[in-house]
């Protein structure tokens, strides 16, 4: 402890953390409704994750593990520094493999192996009210999730199609939460919105800039919002991951070079990773056993 | 039977934008009218005619007096009738051929004509048919039919009014000098239609200083100065 | 209006309706019914309180005594003000319009003309895309919008074109009850004549009852039954339209109708 002695456990003080918890619980407690909690100054700018970071503050032990992804890779400089962040400040095992995390923090993304019961996905949410965009008035808003008035949300599907002959909608796609809370799964993309729907995993969500909590408690229903005739689909990727050649996952396009050259690989990097250990190899993969 | 009738009828304005000074209109004003017969209300102008005319169809207000109207089996007494019910009777009961067309935009003079029977429920390419009819026959050049009567000449406004007025089947059906403005042939029209409508038992109650045409449609006349109000010493 | 001329009920019955502000009054004891199909004028200065008046009685201000009952759509009668939050936004946007004499607070200036007709279809469950757009389509065209502007935002029409916008997304849902604020006010006269028509058109087809605010005398006499003249916060005289007009009573009445310009 002596590195960091002028810190409490988690960086966060326990009368805070406790504060949060109570906001966690209550949020647990009504799937996917927006609780108001008191953000406090974190280490880091806002834009950062400092919702998801006073989240997994509240709720980590000593004897967690954690992962942090940001859009699926644990090598970035996001996730590399909340990492470092919580191996400092709170002394905790950290981990790539999702397989093997308790705690698993998250930008944009929702790992590709399915969570199991026990683990935690904590999202670091941007702006939380997925009305916003229609009305900007949050008494509004409030009011409208409080009477069930979701009418609205449709109007943004509609104009997606009629623009675009279709939902066009890619990222933060509104989802409906145990038939109650229409809820902004944050700027996850739809192709994870699955993912969530009947999840064994806890999913929190913090906004930091926003004051604002909710979640989405294990075995819960999560449905994408859609039209009878324009019924919600998933992203599809006309050719596997170059590295692991892995299909039915989501893509990141890599530019490779000035001439229009471009390769698909995994946005989940432990996937991948795991995947070419286990033999898998992509059209630009390198069989791992023959380095 | 009797179509309408009025009784102790009396009627003032008072200007109140010229110190509250009280103009008396008529007062006792008595007089029925059957089925199947033209009555015309005769005296000089400013004797009150046309106030009557506008009480019996309740756009004016009465000070006193009943208007015991026909309709549908019961008697209503208009004169003290809420506005729902003025409307209702003028719907199915009482008809009115103003001196003057009130036009509003936009509309064609076909569709002018043909308002108060698709108000009653007739379908509209039916009641067109009648309109097309009446103007047909009242002579009003068909290349006017499916323009606004607003920029209409006086003659040709009145003949869409009088149209618009006969080709409902009102019992009763009051007239404000009908002819006013128009020819001679259609004068011969309109005097016509008003013995059709006579012959169907349509009450009819208007004012004509047209005296041919007076004489043509009259079964009775109402002398109006014998209602002149009792000025005040 | 049948021919039975009892056997019908009103839609709205209004009892005693006041309204203070502080120690200002807004409107006074103001007594009326509704029946469907039926439209009220109300006319009078400004401060007279028939601005006051309209918001009372859409539930846009809370009296400070009197009913304002509803013939709901069960045939239930409910005093509007005593009606819970979601129940008294449900009626709003569903069996209720109002239009506003400012077109940008009835729409959504931020999203397309189809959208603004269709959310009101969106909000009462039409999860059916070609079905919204249909409806949507059809609207326009009764409201005389050109079907390719179905996708432009309000925020390009002209002023005539934004009101006609919001009476179709008003009418949508085929409303029993239509409120409307000066209508036609800070429109061109042309412009005006044009949107008055389309109304007069519409309130009849559609057999709306409607509550019209307006200073207009004119488009009173084009859109109205009856009439409510008011002045000081009181209905001073009430009606028939056209014999309030041809025949007013009242000194305020007589001096309100004898200003009106001659063409």
């Amino acid at each position: 402890m002596n590195a960091v002695a002028s810190y409490n456990f988690a960086y966060l003080d326990e009368q805070t953390k406790r504060m949060i918890r109570r906001a966690i619980l209550k949020a647990i407690a009504i799937p996917g409704y927006q609780v108001p909690f008191s953000s406090r100054e974190m280490p880091m700018p806002y834009g950062w994750g400092t919702g998801g970071v006073q989240v997994t503050a509240s709720i980590i032990g000593p004897d967690d593990v954690l992962k942090v992804i940001d859009q699926g890779a644990d090598d970035t400089t996001n996730a590399v520094s909340i990492r470092a962040f919580f191996a400092k400040v709170a002394q905790v095992a950290t981990t790539t493999h999702t397989a093997d995390a308790t705690i698993i923090q998250t930008r944009h993304r929702i790992p590709e192996k399915a969570l199991g019961e026990g683990q935690i996905l904590v999202y670091q949410v941007p702006i939380p009210e997925p009305l916003r965009f229609l009305e900007p008035r949050e008494t509004e808003t409030r009011k409208m999730h409080a009477l069930e008035e979701y009418g609205l949300m449709h109007v943004k599907l509609y104009e997606d199609i009629a623009r675009h002959g279709r939902i066009a909608t890619t990222y933060a796609y509104p989802v409906k939460v145990e038939g109650r809370y229409v809820m902004d799964p944050s700027p996850t993309p739809k192709f994870d919105n699955p993912k969530m729907h009947m999840s064994a995993a806890l999913q929190l969500f913090g906004a930091g800039r926003e004051h604002r909590i909710y979640a989405v408690p294990p075995w819960t229903e999560v449905v994408s919002l859609d039209f009878e005739d324009h019924p919600f689909e998933i992203q599809h990727f006309e050719e596997p991951c170059a590295l692991c050649g892995a299909e039915q996952v989501y893509l990141d396009e890599v530019i490779l070079n000035d001439r229009g050259g471009h390769m698909y690989v995994c946005s989940d990097t432990d996937n991948c990773e795991e995947r070419r250990e286990a033999g898998h190899v992509g059209s630009l993969g390198v069989k791992e056993a023959a380095e | 039977m009797t179509a309408l009738s009025v009784q102790n009828l009396s009627k003032t304005f008072t200007m109140h934008l010229r110190d509250g000074v009280v103009l008396p209109v008529v007062a006792n004003v008595n007089f029925d009218l059957h089925p199947g017969e033209c009555v015309v209300l005769g005296g000089p102008s400013g004797a009150g005619k046309s106030s009557i005319l506008k009480m019996v169809y309740g756009n004016y207000g009465v000070d006193a007096g009943a208007i015991r109207l026909q309709h549908h089996g019961e008697v209503v007494d208009l004169a003290t009738a809420d506005p729902r019910t003025v409307l209702t009777l003028r719907r199915d009961s009482i008809g009115y051929v103003s001196q003057f067309l009130r036009t509003v935009p936009r509309v064609s003079a076909l569709d002018v004509v043909a308002e108060p029977l698709v108000i009653r429920g007739t379908d509209k390419a039916e009641a067109r048919q009648r309109a097309r009819e009446l103007l047909a026959r009242l002579n009003l050049p068909e290349r006017l039919w499916s323009l606004p009567p607003a920029t209409f000449s006086g003659g040709e406004q009145q003949r869409v009014n009088i149209a618009r007025g006969f080709i409902t089947h009102h019992p009763v059906l009051l007239l404000d000098e009908p002819t006013a403005s128009l020819d001679a042939t259609n004068r011969a029209v309109v005097v016509a239609m008003i013995a059709e409508k006579k012959a169907e038992g349509v009450a009819l109650l208007g004012i004509f200083h047209d005296e041919d045409v007076r004489n043509a449609v009259a079964d009775r006349i109402v002398d109006v100065t014998a209602f002149a109000p009792k000025v005040a010493a | 209006m049948s021919h039975d001329l009892s056997n019908q009920e009103p839609l709205l019955r209004v009892e005693g309706l006041t309204k203070y502000y502080g120690a200002r009054l807004g409107c006074a004891d103001v007594n009326f019914e509704l029946w469907p199909g039926e439209v009220l004028a109300i006319v009078g200065e400004s401060g007279s309180g028939k601005t006051t008046l309209l918001n009372s009685l859409s539930a846009t201000l809370e009296p400070t005594s009197g009913r304002t009952l509803y013939r709901m759509r069960d045939e239930q009668w409910r005093n509007i003000y005593e009606l819970s939050e979601a129940e008294r936004r449900f009626l709003v946007r569903t069996d209720w319009g109002f239009v506003h004499q400012n077109p940008a607070d009835g729409l959504r200036m931020t999203v397309s003309a189809g959208a603004n007709v269709g959310e009101r279809l969106m909000a009462v469950g039409d999860r059916n895309y070609g079905h919204i757009r249909e409806t949507a389509l059809d609207w326009l065209g009764r409201v005389e919008i050109a079907a390719d502007r179905i996708d432009d935002q309000p925020r390009s029409f002209s002023g005539g074109m934004r009101q006609r916008l919001q009476i179709a997304r008003n009418l949508v849902t085929g409303p029993r009850l239509v409120f409307m604020d000066e209508p036609t006010g800070g429109l061109d006269v042309s412009v005006q004549a044009r949107l008055l028509d389309l109304l007069r058109g519409l309130v009849g087809e559609l057999g709306l009852a409607a509550i019209v605010v307006t200073h207009d005398l004119a488009v009173a006499r084009l859109l109205s039954h009856r009439m409510m003249v008011m002045k000081d916060g009181r209905v001073i005289e009430a009606g028939l339209t056209d014999r309030v007009l041809d025949d007013p009573r009242e000194p305020y009445t007589q001096l309100l109708v004898s200003s009106i310009l001659q063409v």
